[in-house]
């Protein structure tokens, strides 16, 4: 059977191989590895606790803000810390508009081009494409003025001859389906994000200092005063600034990006049928709107916490963190025994690199294939991300994603059953962009609101120093980045990090096979996806990016002890 | 084009249209990049007359080539480079380019990807921007890209390259990877690449202005910025921190935040007793700022990091810490000349400043200026 490889899978973030068995026309085998490791875990060992968030921060530089945020709550849940609700609010609104411009630029800039054939749209009539964007939204930028000068800036470039990120791609591949008009009005709105990504995320330098990498998180709260009467605080001058901001995502995300998706789904209704995977699912739920102490005990979320398994939308089930164990039985590192799972408290790991010496074909996918590891969910495979946290609130009764998945179903003429799929995947991320969008600027003024009660604190300040911890405590950190459920699991002894251990969201859905042979989401999710020309598997991308990988966040890195074997494999 | 298979190289292109023909096409005009190379001359902190210069080297410079590599990375930078400032000047620098690889960006996937690379690998005379370290411990296998090490690819792309820029800390000096006890043996650019010139642009991530900057440096001039010891250009990383802050004037009357949260903090004193590394560290972050110019961590009531310097996942840590001795008061100090040792004379000062912040404390409700 031929063997079609895609390495480097770009348009992600981090390095992503993929091996894929293809018969007749369609995939019959996947296998996912993660080509790159830097070793954060073991060079948290023996930090500061309080440190541990600014270098769980750089884990990722695309979703900047997840890693943070979980770093901090796993050391406030081992110290038994509640930070004040000023904090609260400002964590769920630097989240917030994070889901909102990070999901955008998935859309756009790392995800469009797998439906939109940018060639094509230089065939495109500016009047008609005009009136197509005009009958699906009142966005204004919208004149046959406006496209020609679009149509005429893609010429220019074409003609420059040197078509830089956009040289040797698959244009013309029988896959894309678009009408030249409709892919005129992608590239137009392509470039309109690429400009709005940047005016919005200003809401993180507001808040943070500074995008990527913001740098106001504290454990036990935030660094970011607030103070109506100083210009070195939070004021009222900076939350107009930030509700300006929110105002623009929220009319972006609206008149924009839902209309696009709901324009180009029809031309790919084919995809609500391809991509399936696992059909179970797994939310560790967010943007907690009541106060508490406990990760096991989060209070009132806004997106809920649950598991969903096979597809059954009627039961939404409670989640166990003790439940989380990782298997290394196809990932480069050994335990005692790799057919057994572990727990990330236990959190032991050697490197054990079996795979061919580089430069390779082919990685031996019988034995061990990628240096991520393989978590699982009361032993089940589980799929994590917008889809995920979707179908959660949705079996939950969630009021807001009700009404916008009911509508988009509606609008699309299809069944619930059309989530499940590459397609539904990405619809799903649209539609918790425009649920997410909605809520920016009330929570903003939640927050003002309790300014001007004159509750000034950003800070638990009684557990600042380590002096004031127990000799050793254990806890666990959540959050639902962008692309799914994420945990860090910390232990602390005498003021210092004793181990460490995320579990990330593409660690869930890009994992390799378990002991019992369980593949991971993207694994399960390309099998029967169709192949039309394996020397261009433009089709494998598509359901690969519906996932938004990230896979420097994916990588756990461990202690490099014992002895390495290396072989080179046989094909 | 129409069969998406073929790539074109520099030279084979005729007729292009020069920067300023191709702005306008873009609805770009002449106002709006001439205040593009101004912000730039600014950045670069060029004489006002030269700012017609940078104008005229842009509109009629061909797009240079560019191999944007992405190894062990976060993507941060490259996030980082897509919020350049100002929203016509992102478009206007990737313009100045032709990125012909960048993984998070570009169209093609797998081998088509590699071709691309390949073929203006081949062309020659391209800049190099790396993002990430590399590491060469067991012979490199703990990053690959196409089944190849990140050590052999960036032998190959960097041959017959013009220039190399190391974007962020990671790129330049090894950064969180080599951070204690390095288990892959992570490096920086500078200790594998010799014979090209290597630009350390630390940070982290990099400002995006600083990009910009350096890129248009070498276009309008022909040549490379001048660096410090670290490799990095004078006119981002040539002044202390500390001696452009906003809130030095509070370190100089001896007033500190002493909890989040405080009066102090609230009012915008010295992070100092905090653990702000801004004493020890070089970067125009108080000038330039972030995103467009909104804020920059020390504005926004956090300490510095430190993340210009070279180590400072170890040098930097414990982050809340504060430093034990603050160099001097002269702004003549370069990160040069300064070195380890510090005079006693500074510690002395600070020593002092830490009293009178004790002495001077705040009657309240009175803000002292």
């Amino acid at each position: 059977m031929p063997r079609v490889v895609i390495d480097p899978v770009t348009r992600i973030e981090g390095h992503l191989r993929i091996e894929a068995e293809v018969s007749g026309r369609n995939v019959a085998s996947a296998w996912s590895s993660g080509t790159m490791f830097r070793g954060l875990e073991t060079i948290l060992k023996g930090r500061d606790p309080r440190d541990a968030w600014l270098f769980t921060q750089r884990i990722c530089g695309v979703c900047t803000t997840v890693h943070a945020i979980c770093s901090v709550r796993a050391v406030e849940d081992a110290l038994g810390i509640q930070i004040p609700p000023n904090a609260r609010m400002i964590r769920n609104i630097i989240e917030g508009i994070q889901y909102v411009q990070d999901h955008v630029i998935h859309f756009y800039h790392l995800h469009a081009l797998d439906w939109v054939d940018i060639v094509k749209a230089l065939d495109a009539d500016p009047a008609k494409t005009s009136q197509l964007a005009q009958s699906i939204s009142d966005w204004p930028k919208s004149s046959a003025a406006y496209f020609k000068g679009v149509k005429e800036r893609v010429q220019a470039f074409v003609k420059s001859g040197q078509l830089g990120p956009f040289a040797n791609a698959y244009w013309g591949h029988p896959a894309y389906k678009l009408p030249p008009e409709a892919n005129l009005m992608a590239v137009a709105h392509y470039l309109e994000a690429l400009e709005w990504q940047r005016e919005v995320i200003k809401a993180h330098a507001i808040l943070g200092g500074k995008n990527p990498h913001l740098q106001t998180y504290l454990v036990g709260g935030m660094s970011c005063p607030v103070d109506p009467n100083s210009q070195a605080g939070l004021n009222a001058d900076s939350i107009a600034y930030l509700k300006e901001l929110f105002a623009k995502a929220k009319e972006f995300v609206e008149k924009v990006y839902l209309p696009d998706v709901l324009a180009v789904a029809p031309f790919y209704l084919d995809w609500a049928k391809v991509g399936e995977g696992l059909g179970n699912f797994l939310s560790f739920g967010d943007f907690p709107l009541t106060d508490t102490k406990s990760s096991d005990d989060p209070g009132d979320l806004f997106l809920p916490r649950g598991v969903i398994l096979n597809r059954d939308l009627k039961t939404v089930h409670p989640v166990d963190q003790k439940k989380v164990a990782e298997y290394v039985t196809h990932s480069w590192y050994s335990y005692e025994d790799d057919k057994k799972s572990k727990h990330p408290w236990e959190g032991e790991t050697r490197p054990n690199y079996t795979g061919p010496k580089p430069p390779y074909k082919y990685l031996n996918v019988d034995g061990k294939y990628s240096w991520l590891k393989a978590p699982r969910y009361d032993d089940k495979a589980v799929e994590v991300g917008p889809l995920a946290r979707m179908l959660v609130a949705y079996a939950a009764g969630h009021p807001r994603v009700k009404h916008w998945i009911d509508a988009v179903l509606a609008k699309l003429r299809v069944g619930p059953e059309a989530l499940f799929s590459t397609l539904g995947r990405t619809a799903a991320r649209c539609i918790e962009t425009v649920v997410i969008a909605e809520q920016l600027i009330p929570w903003t003024d939640e927050l003002a609101a309790n300014i001007s009660k004159g509750d000034l604190r950003i800070h638990e300040q009684k557990h600042w120093e380590p002096s004031t911890w127990p000799k050793e405590a254990e806890g666990w950190g959540w959050t639902e980045a962008p692309r799914g459920a994420l945990g860090h699991w910390v232990r602390i002894k005498d003021g210092k990090i004793e181990n460490y251990q995320c579990i990330v969201p593409t660690t869930w859905n890009a994992s390799p096979r378990d002991a019992s042979g369980q593949p991971g989401a993207y694994e399960a999710a390309l099998v029967g996806t169709p192949v039309a020309d394996p020397e261009k598997p433009l089709e494998i991308l598509r359901t690969i990016h519906s996932f938004d990988p990230c896979i420097a966040c994916a990588v756990h890195m461990v202690e490099p002890r014992g002895r390495k074997t290396f072989y080179i494999s046989g094909c | 084009m129409a069969k998406g298979r073929r790539i074109v190289s520099i030279s084979e292109t005729a007729g292009a249209d020069g920067m300023l023909a191709m702005l306008k096409h873009k609805g770009v005009s002449r106002r709006e990049f001439l205040r593009f190379c101004a912000v730039i001359g600014a950045t670069l902190a060029v004489p006002v007359e030269m700012v017609g210069k940078i104008a005229d080297a842009l509109a009629s410079v061909r797009r240079p080539p560019v191999i944007w590599l992405e190894f062990q990375d976060c993507a941060g930078c490259t996030e980082s480079f897509l919020r350049a400032s100002r929203p016509t000047v992102a478009e206007i620098v990737l313009d100045l380019l032709s990125v012909d690889y960048h993984e998070t960006i570009m169209a093609a996937a797998g081998r088509q990807a590699e071709e691309a690379r390949e073929a203006t690998i081949k062309t020659g005379g391209h800049l190099v921007i790396v993002e990430g370290s590399i590491p060469i411990k067991d012979g490199g296998l703990y990053c690959c890209v196409g089944g190849r090490t990140a050590m052999e690819i960036l032998s190959e792309a960097t041959r017959g390259a013009a220039a190399v820029i190391a974007v962020g800390n990671c790129a330049a000096f090894g950064g969180l990877a080599a951070a204690e006890p390095n288990p892959t043996g992570a490096v920086g650019v500078r200790d594998l690449v010799k014979g090209v010139p290597v630009i350390n642009l630390p940070g982290c991530p990099v400002n995006a202005i600083n990009i910009t900057a350096t890129v248009v440096h070498y276009l309008t001039f022909k040549s490379l910025p001048e660096l410090d010891a670290w490799g990095r250009p004078l006119f981002a990383y040539g002044k202390r921190i500390h001696d452009n802050c906003e809130r030095r004037a509070h370190f100089d009357a001896g007033q500190f935040v002493e909890a989040w949260g405080d009066e102090g903090h609230r009012k915008g004193w010295c992070l100092y007793k905090m653990g702000c590394k801004g004493p020890e560290t070089y970067s125009n972050c108080p000038t330039v700022r972030w995103n467009e110019g909104i804020n920059w961590p020390v504005g926004a009531g956090h300490g510095c990091v430190g993340c210009t310097q070279p180590g400072f996942w170890d040098t930097m840590t414990p982050f809340y810490r504060r430093l034990p001795t603050v160099p001097g008061f002269s702004v003549e100090s370069t990160a040069d000349k300064i070195g380890l040792g510090l005079a006693a004379a500074a510690a002395v000062g600070v020593a002092a400043h830490a009293v009178a912040s004790s002495v001077r404390r705040k009657t309240k409700g009175t803000e002292e200026s």
